[in-house]
């Protein structure tokens, strides 16, 4: 199953370390990653691989909020799936 | 393949624009709960919306989540419960619109409807019985939606129902006067009643649906409003093309939810209802739309037209994105539940005549309109045979929310909160129709019923 990670913000050091190190030690893997910076605002897109993510989505979801939290940026996952169906045919 | 400005649109229409599910209804059928005994039907009408709707709230919690996408409401539709309660010896079914609160309460949903009855060609013992109880039923529950259907293009006009339904509608004003009359936001007088419809407070679960289904019930003004920004000056080919598109996208979303929610709760997806539903929240309201496309006001001279471009736009992008339609599907035009509608309504841009004459090209009809409380009931009857002729003659759905704001008049205002609003009350014509409306009968199917 794949999932979409979203991590938009205010650019600064050690974002990509701090998603990356949890996705690493929930086993997900990264397929995918789009960067870019626009007027000093962070926007980054991952597509992930979490069929063997060792730990519950929700709980991802968790942990990965919460760092968005701490580090003042917006990180979510989604199911891949709704963005297929808008916009795929 | 799946583009990085793709998904950064789809969380700016989720972020910026509310788009959202309305609603994941789950249609039970009651039928098998008929008993003899008015309290044994009312323990298996319990007992079965407990035991088929437990999870539905949860699930619908879980979906929201892990896609990211806010479903407003859970909500639960019955059989008709006239033909359910009519099995019974009771002489009043409130009890039964208590039960239904207090399952709808413990599984957590907001809305139960289904406290309904169809009269369109006659009345049955248990319909009679059912519409006199509707005052007080609404009065005494939370939760409860009520709907008769008067009327379709089949069978006429009963009007005798429609007579008594004005006379319901004031009633149940006057009971719940405490509250802005707010009972009579949760009862719909129907033409054309649909059997899978998932949005309050006209759902119930048709007889010819399955023993349990989920119907889903999508929203998205504010993106639909979002895509035409880009339209300025454009004709009216452009703005169609936009809206199909975007509503194509809407219903995609809906269809995924509706989907995922039956699979996970083993119970059959049954349609996607294309809608364009607006909550009082500034960004999400269809009379923004309207006046996107061009107009000073919604309620200006052109608004119908727009409105009737938009509602089939929204039909011809949305069902190439669902494998089932049904439903209402179209844009709604609930004032109170609009920002703008109740900005044209209080400036006086938006009257009951013009509401009227775009009920003809939309879903649904005359929606959360409160009128003067001294308004009589022959008059709430005239304003509904007027509704329901124009559904009759369309063969399409129409309905009537109106509130009777007792002890209030035109400039003042009432309040429901949440998603239901608040609104302006809007004059009334004065003249009266008591002789018409006194005629009881049933007005005749039109020559176009007999499609044979």
């Amino acid at each position: 199953m794949k999932a979409v990670i979203t991590v938009l913000g205010n650019d600064k050091r050690g974002i990509i370390y701090n998603v990356t190190k949890i996705l690493a030690e929930s086993d997900v893997n990264i397929l995918d990653i789009s960067q870019t910076i626009l007027d000093g605002y962070f926007t980054m897109v991952m597509i992930v691989d979490i069929e063997k993510c060792n730990i519950k989505f929700e709980e991802l979801q968790n942990r990965l909020e919460a760092k968005g939290a701490e580090m003042e940026l917006n990180i979510r996952i989604q199911h891949k799936q709704i963005f297929d169906s808008m916009h795929n045919i | 393949m799946l583009s990085y400005e793709g998904i950064l649109q789809t969380l700016s229409m989720i972020d910026n624009q509310k788009l959202d599910i309305r609603t994941i209804t789950m249609g039970i059928s009651l039928m098998d709960c008929a008993d003899s005994d008015g309290e044994k039907a009312r323990q298996k009408i319990y007992n079965k919306i407990v035991e088929k709707a437990g999870h539905l709230v949860e699930v619908g919690q879980a979906i929201e989540k892990e896609f990211g996408i806010p479903i407003i409401n859970k909500r639960i539709s019955v059989t008709p419960i006239s033909i359910v309660a009519g099995a019974s010896a009771d002489k009043d079914y409130v009890k039964f619109a208590e039960v239904l609160d207090r399952a709808a309460r413990d599984v957590g949903v907001n809305f139960i409807g289904g406290f309904s009855a169809l009269v369109h060609k006659g009345y049955t013992k248990g319909d009679e019985i059912l519409i006199r109880s509707i005052p007080e039923a609404l009065a005494v529950t939370e939760t409860v939606c009520s709907s008769v259907n008067v009327g379709s293009t089949k069978a006429g006009i009963n009007m005798d129902a429609v007579k008594q339904m004005g006379q319901i509608i004031v009633e149940a004003a006057n009971l719940t006067a405490d509250r802005d009359s707010i009972g009579c936001a949760k009862l719909v007088v129907f033409a054309n009643a649909v059997e899978d419809n998932p949005f309050m407070a006209g759902a119930f679960h048709g007889v010819g649906e399955p023993d349990c289904v989920i119907n889903v019930g999508v929203s998205g003004p504010g993106v639909v409003k979002t895509a035409l920004e880009a339209c300025k000056g454009a004709p009216f080919d452009v703005v169609a093309e936009t809206i199909k598109k975007t509503a194509f996208q809407i219903t995609r979303v809906g269809q995924l939810v509706a989907s995922e929610a039956s699979r996970r709760l083993g119970v059959p997806f049954g349609i996607v209802d294309l809608s364009l539903a607006p909550t009082p929240a500034v960004g999400d309201s269809i009379a923004r739309i309207l006046e996107e496309i061009g107009l000073e006001h919604c309620g200006a001279p052109g608004t119908t037209a727009a409105l009737a471009m938009l509602n089939d736009a929204v039909k011809k992008g949305g069902v190439m994105a669902s494998s089932h339609v049904g439903g209402l599907s179209g844009a709604f035009i609930p004032v109170s539940e609009d920002e703008g509608m109740i900005e044209a309504a209080r400036i006086g841009a938006l009257t009951l005549e013009k509401l009227e004459a775009m009920t003809c090209v939309c879903s649904v009809g005359l929606d959360m309109i409160a009128i003067p409380g001294d308004t009589t009931w022959q008059t709430v009857a005239g304003i509904i045979a007027d509704e329901v002729a124009i559904g009759m003659v369309n063969n399409k759905t129409t309905a009537l929310r109106l509130i009777p704001a007792i002890g209030k008049g035109v400039g003042e205002e009432v309040s429901f909160g949440g998603l239901l609003g608040s609104a302006p009350i809007m004059p009334v014509n004065k003249y009266n129709c008591d002789v018409l409306v006194n005629r009881g009968g049933r007005i005749p199917a039109p020559i176009h019923s007999l499609r044979n």
